[in-house]
C-alpha cells in the first residue's frame, strides 16, 4: 500500500495558543483513518493544512506527493473536501450545484456516475430543492456529493456526522463505507468515539495538538489491557471459586441476584457460560462489557471525552 | 479559466432569484419611470435645459441603480458568502479566487446594464425618450462609475466584520445619496444649499457625467467627475486586495 499522506513534525499557532503541536504521522491508500479529539484538540487545524487551506507555521506536508501550499490548485484537482463548517447559496438548487462545482475540475464525474452518485447519497428526488430548503442531514449528504463530484483519490471529511440524530449518522457511516469501497482513501475527523471505533481501520487520538495515540481501534483497546466484564442474574448463590479457576477470568463479585465476572481474553465469555452449564446454574440476561476507544482516551489523557 | 462561465450563468440565476435585488435593479427604476412619466410627461421645459422629465430621469435613474448595486447589493452579498462559509467551499476546489471576483462584476455589470436598457426601452417607446450623446462615451461613464461604485461595495465588504455591517454601511451610504445625488430627484429642482451637500456625495458625479453624456456634452467638460470616480476605483481596488479576508 502507498502513502497517500505523510505529515511531518506539523505546527500551527494561533496568537498565544498552540493549535497543532509538531505532530508526525501517515496515511495509506484505501483506508480510513480517523482522527480523534475533543473540540479544540487541533483536528480541523490538521485536515485543512493538509488541504491547503490554512499555512502551517512549520513542518512538512505532501498529500498524493504534492505540497498543499505550493501545489494548491493541482491537489485541489485529485481531492474531495467537506468542510466542518460550510454552506452554498441559499437559493442554489441540488443539481445546480452538483453542475457547478463539477464544472471546477479538469476531470469530473460524467452525467450518468453524477445521477447514481445523487442515487447513492439519497438526493436524487431533492435535485430542484434550493439548499435553504434542504435538512440538515440532506445537506451534509450534498457536501459529501461535491466531495466526490471530481472522482478524487482521498475524501477529506471534517466533523461529518455532527448535528445528526444517530440513526442518520449511522446511515453516514454505511455511506463512507461505501466511499472506501469505490477505492477511496478516507481521511475523517470527529469527536464521537463510538463512530471512530466503528468506522475508521486506524484512528489518531490527538489532545491539545499532540498525538496521543495511533493504532487500529482493535489494537488500541487491546494493548490498554482493560478488562471485558461478563454481566449475568442468578437465582441464589453461584461456586465462585468455581469461576475464580476459570481461564482468563480475574475476580468475580456478586450483588444480590447480579453477577459480574472480571477477565479478559476472547475467549471468556465462551469459558464462562461453559463453567456455569456444567455446574448446573441457570442464568439470565448474560451479556458482555467489552472497553471501548473511550476507555483508551481516558486511560491515555487521564480525562473524559466530552461531546 | 474553468468553471468561470459555469459560475457567471449560475450567478446570474441566483440574482434573478433574489427578489430584493432584482426588483431594485430592474422594476423600481421603471415604476419611477411610469410614475412621473405619467405625472409630468416629457414635454421640454427650461428648468431642466430645455429637456423633459423622462429624458433627465433616464440618466439619472441609471445612476440609482449602479448606487443600490454597488450599495446594497454587493456588501451584502459578498459578505454573506464569507460570513456561511460559501467562500471557504469554493476555495477547497480548484477554483480560482478571481474567478469569484469576475463573476460578480460581470453579473453586477450585466444586471445594471438591463437595468438601464429596460429605462431606455421604456422612454423611447412611451415618452419619446431623446437622446443627443455618443452611445460610445456613454457606455463609457457608464462603465466608468459602475466599475468605480462596485470597488466602493466591494471594500466594504472587505472591511466590516459582518453581514450587519455590511448591510447598515451600504444603506448609511446609500439612501441619503439617493435622494440628495440627483438620482431620484433632479439637482435642479434641489435648493442651493442642499446642493452644496450633494456636492460631497460621490454619486452625484455619477448623475452628472451620464447626463453630460447622455446629451452630448464634450468629456473635456466633465474631468472632476472623471478624476473622483476614477479615484474611488483606484483606491477601493488598493485597499479591498489588501485587506479582503476569505473567511
Amino acid at each position: 500500500m502507498a502513502t497517500v499522506v505523510q505529515v511531518q513534525n506539523l505546527r500551527k499557532v494561533y496568537g498565544s495558543v498552540v493549535a497543532v503541536d509538531g505532530i508526525s504521522f501517515e496515511v495509506q491508500e484505501g483506508e480510513i483513518f480517523g482522527m480523534v479529539g475533543p473540540n479544540g484538540a487541533g483536528k480541523t487545524t490538521t485536515i485543512e493544512c493538509i488541504e491547503g487551506l490554512r499555512i502551517p507555521d512549520s513542518g512538512s506536508i505532501s498529500v498524493l506527493g504534492l505540497d498543499p501550499q505550493r501545489d494548491g490548485y493541482e491537489l485541489r484537482e485529485r481531492i474531495g473536501v467537506q468542510l466542518q463548517e460550510s454552506a452554498l447559496p441559499h437559493r442554489l438548487k441540488v443539481g445546480e450545484a452538483i453542475d457547478l462545482f463539477a464544472s471546477f475540475y479538469r476531470r469530473s464525474l460524467p452525467r450518468k456516475e453524477r445521477d447514481e452518485l445523487l442515487e447513492f447519497l439519497g438526493l436524487a428526488d431533492r435535485r430542484k430543492v434550493p439548499f435553504a430548503k434542504l435538512s440538515g442531514g440532506q445537506k451534509q449528504r450534498l457536501f459529501i456529493a461535491l466531495a466526490l463530484i471530481n472522482d478524487p483519490d482521498i475524501v477529506f471529511l471534517d466533523e461529518l456526522t455532527t448535528g445528526l440524530d444517530p440513526q442518520g449518522r449511522r446511515a453516514m457511516w454505511d455511506m463512507i463505507r461505501g466511499i472506501r469501497e469505490r477505492g477511496k482513501t478516507v481521511f475523517l475527523t470527529t469527536h464521537f468515539m463510538e463512530e471512530a471505533e466503528r468506522l475508521c481501520d486506524r484512528v489518531l487520538i490527538i489532545d491539545h495538538g499532540k498525538i496521543v495515540a495511533l493504532d487500529s481501534p482493535e489494537n488500541l483497546i487491546r494493548n490498554l489491557g482493560a478488562e471485558t466484564r461478563v454481566v449475568f442474574t442468578v437465582d441464589g448463590a453461584i461456586p465462585a471459586e468455581k469461576l475464580q479457576a476459570v481461564e482468563g477470568v480475574r475476580r468475580v463479585e456478586q450483588i444480590g441476584e447480579r453477577v459480574i465476572v472480571y477477565g479478559e481474553g476472547d475467549a471468556l465469555v465462551g469459558n464462562v457460560v461453559n463453567a456455569l452449564t456444567a455446574s448446573g446454574i441457570r442464568f439470565r440476561d448474560l451479556r458482555t462489557e467489552q472497553p471501548t476507544l473511550e476507555d483508551v482516551f481516558l486511560a491515555l489523557t487521564g480525562r473524559e471525552m466530552r461531546d | 479559466m474553468r468553471g468561470w462561465g459555469k459560475l457567471i450563468i449560475t450567478e446570474f440565476k441566483l440574482y434573478l432569484r433574489e427578489p430584493t435585488a432584482a426588483f431594485f435593479t430592474l422594476a423600481f427604476p421603471l415604476m419611477m419611470l411610469f410614475l412621473f412619466g405619467s405625472i409630468y410627461g416629457n414635454k421640454p421645459t427650461p428648468l431642466f435645459g430645455g429637456y423633459g422629465t423622462v429624458d433627465v430621469s433616464v440618466p439619472a435613474y441609471t445612476a440609482m441603480i449602479i448606487g443600490s448595486v454597488s450599495l446594497l447589493g454587493i456588501p451584502v452579498v459578498i459578505a454573506t458568502f464569507r460570513e456561511k462559509g460559501i467562500l471557504r467551499r469554493f476555495r477547497a476546489t480548484p477554483l480560482r479566487p478571481q474567478a469569484i471576483l469576475v463573476s460578480r462584476i460581470v453579473v453586477d455589470f450585466g444586471m445594471s446594464l438591463l437595468g438601464m436598457a429596460l429605462l431606455v426601452i421604456a422612454g423611447k417607446a412611451v415618452y419619446n425618450l431623446r437622446f443627443e450623446g455618443n452611445i460610445f462615451y456613454v457606455a463609457l461613464a457608464f462603465a466608468l462609475s459602475a466599475l468605480s461604485f462596485f470597488s466602493a461595495g466591494f471594500l466594504i465588504a472587505s472591511l466590516a466584520p459582518t453581514t450587519r455591517v455590511a448591510q447598515t454601511v451600504g444603506m448609511v451610504l446609500f439612501y441619503p445619496m439617493l435622494f440628495l445625488s440627483g438620482a431620484a430627484i433632479p439637482l435642479e429642482i434641489l435648493p442651493e444649499n442642499i446642493r452644496r451637500i450633494s456636492n460631497l456625495l460621490p454619486l452625484t458625479y455619477v448623475v452628472k457625467l451620464l447626463k453630460g453624456m447622455w446629451f452630448g456634452e464634450s468629456w473635456g467638460k466633465h474631468l472632476v467627475e472623471t478624476a473622483i470616480l476614477a479615484g474611488i476605483l483606484i483606491v477601493s481596488t488598493a485597499i479591498s486586495s489588501r485587506v479582503f479576508r476569505w473567511e
